[in-house]
């Protein structure tokens, strides 16, 4: 065998081993639009908080309140719906399967820390703590990400633990909550997807 | 010469090398997962797996799922430490030159 051979080799055994355990293909975009998505539903929520609750940040269970809940919920499904959406166009391009052991893998490890989380946040805003739903949020969204990670592009760990950084700040200081909110789910994904668009989308 | 004693005569293979590639990263995996993705034939899958096997490279573990047979492999502990040989020496080669 003669050298040429050997890589060839090693750059096999890489690629079995990525495709046969990593999910890769998260596209950047989805990220970008996330973040976009979220800048724009915080935004409606911060007007709506200061237009019509005098700017105390939630007189709860009024329909600002619940205004605010929806939007949330209505960022959530979008960027899930886009995310998917993406992913499977970027998949059918790399000629990846969409429903695998790895994409499921990937998936279960994602939605475990993320439902956790968002039950736990739906019990503390039950018991009137709303303080602590932003940091929260960051946090679980965070370790998810993390967990996800070893079943997909290696990169997504490092959002992860900024977010988990910021979702800590955000529990010491749950004033400043909203605003690291919009930091971690709008601004972060927005230039985490942007890199992660040029690093792998645009090849 | 040590380096070359390293390469594991086992792993001269395009499939055999594969498998044990996907094995490393994966608890286990079933036939027809390796077989798409080593893009092999049922025969010639067979009989990379039993040379693998009869090394004591890889376990072979025959089950049911529901009614259908289901032949799983997973790396064995010895397969592991020999490949791993198998690549450290192959990188030592590349190296080398």
């Amino acid at each position: 065998m003669s050298n040429e051979d050997y890589l060839k080799d090693i750059s096999e055994i890489k690629h079995l081993m990525n495709k046969s355990s990593r999910f890769i293909s998260l596209s950047g975009l989805s990220g970008i639009l996330a973040g976009i998505y979220a800048l724009v539903g915080a935004s409606v929520a911060f007007w709506l908080v200061n237009t019509y609750s005098d700017g105390v940040l939630f007189i709860f269970h009024g329909w600002v309140f619940w205004t605010c809940m929806a939007v949330l919920i209505l960022i959530a499904l979008l960027s899930a719906l886009t995310g998917v959406i993406l992913t499977v166009r970027k998949a059918k391009k790399n000629d990846e399967k969409i429903w695998d052991n790895s994409s499921r893998r990937l998936l279960l490890n994602f939605l475990i820390p993320l439902m956790v989380g968002g039950i736990y946040c739906l019990i503390i805003l039950d018991q009137g703590r709303y303080g602590q739903t932003g940091g929260l949020m960051l946090i679980f969204y965070g370790l998810a990400l993390v967990s996800a990670s070893k079943y997909s592009l290696g990169d997504i760990r490092y959002l992860g633990y900024i977010q988990i950084v910021l979702g800590l700040i955000a529990s010491y200081y749950p004033g400043y909550g909203f605003w690291l909110w919009v930091i971690g789910f709008g601004i972060m994904h927005i230039m985490y997807g942007t890199w992660m668009h040029f690093k792998y989308d645009s090849k | 010469m040590s380096i070359i004693t390293n390469i594991n005569k086992l792993f001269d293979h395009r499939i055999r090398l594969g498998i044990m590639s996907i094995l490393m990263v994966n608890e286990y995996a079933d036939f027809n997962t390796l077989k798409e993705l080593l893009g092999a034939t049922d025969g010639n899958l067979a009989s990379h797996t039993k040379a693998l096997e009869s090394a004591d490279y890889i376990l072979v573990e025959k089950q049911f799922i529901g009614r259908k047979p289901n032949t799983r492999y997973s790396a064995t502990k010895l397969g592991k430490a020999e490949f791993k040989k198998h690549i450290e020496a192959l990188e030592k080669l590349i190296n080398k030159t």
